[in-house]
């Protein structure tokens, strides 16, 4: 006699996911997007003011990468694709 | 040869010579090549935008302009790509297509473009420039020395490398008018 294994019943795309962690939009460095582009970018799709949008793009260029906004995983799926209209590297995942 | 862009009433201006009008021709027709058109889908697939393509392209200025959105998970990385690659095409390529539109047909003269135009002109010059800068390998260091003088180009990328760092000059001014015309509300 035997019992089926719990972990059968749960769905496999959910292991890893952290209902409490919100969900993140990072954005990288690269060397052919313009800084004053990249201000302008964060300006214009976050509606931030000149002053955060700069320091974050100083982020971006001297640490290679910069978390840009935080939400829900729909919020920073949409995020992400905005950004990548305007040709930036941005990616999403989970808070650690 | 062109001041740049800069802002008016509504939108942006620009005067361009003849051959800076043809520069820009080729340059929005390059990036059409390369975005080819979403291909056909059955009609339920079209209805909800579903795409086929889920894995990255292997070409890396087509990599470079459809990324991955997870870095950490592919899966889900395909799924995304599967339904937004598609869109992210079509934007790309109507942004190019605004270029073309604008240009005068012949000869040199001046475009002015409302908002919403230099927008996609802001976006499409991005992507030829991430085209081009792709393509050429571009990195930091190497771009700083080649505007001091001190990295040679081979002469097969002369060319590109001349129109690459010209877009990026007028890129900046068109930047700067959009600061200037106070365009930084969400959109």
């Amino acid at each position: 006699m035997t019992t089926a294994p719990v972990e059968l019943e749960r769905p496999e795309t959910e292991e890893h996911v952290r209902p409490d962690l919100p969900w993140v939009t990072i954005v990288w460095n690269d060397p052919i997007n313009l800084m004053s582009y990249v201000t302008y970018v964060f300006q214009a799709v976050f509606g931030y003011s000149k002053r955060k949008a700069h320091a974050l793009m100083l982020d971006v260029h001297h640490k290679g990468r910069a978390v840009v906004s935080s939400g829900t995983r729909e919020e920073m799926e949409r995020d992400v694709s905005i950004l990548h209209e305007y040709g930036l590297w941005a990616t999403l995942q989970q808070d650690t | 040869m062109t001041k740049g862009f800069r802002p008016v009433r509504g939108g942006v201006t620009i005067d361009l010579d003849a051959d800076e009008v043809e520069v820009l021709r080729s340059m929005a027709a390059l990036v059409l090549d390369l975005v080819e058109p979403p291909p056909e889908r059955d009609e339920f697939e079209s209805i909800v935008g579903i795409g086929t393509s889920s894995t990255p392209p292997e070409d890396p200025v087509l990599a470079r302009l459809f990324p991955d959105a997870y870095s950490d998970d592919s899966a889900s990385a395909g799924d995304f790509r599967r339904y937004t690659e598609d869109g992210l095409r079509r934007h790309k390529r109507e942004n190019a297509q605004a270029i073309a539109a604008a240009l005068p047909p012949r000869g040199g003269g001046r475009v002015t473009l409302d908002l919403g135009d230099a927008h996609a002109w802001l976006k499409a010059l991005n992507d030829v420039r991430l085209v081009l800068g792709t393509r050429l390998g571009i990195e930091e260091e190497t771009f700083e020395a080649y505007l001091r003088g001190e990295y040679s180009v081979p002469e097969s990328e002369a060319v590109a490398m001349h129109v690459y760092d010209w877009l990026g000059g007028l890129q900046e001014t068109l930047v700067q008018a959009l600061f200037g015309a106070g365009s930084t509300g969400r959109r």
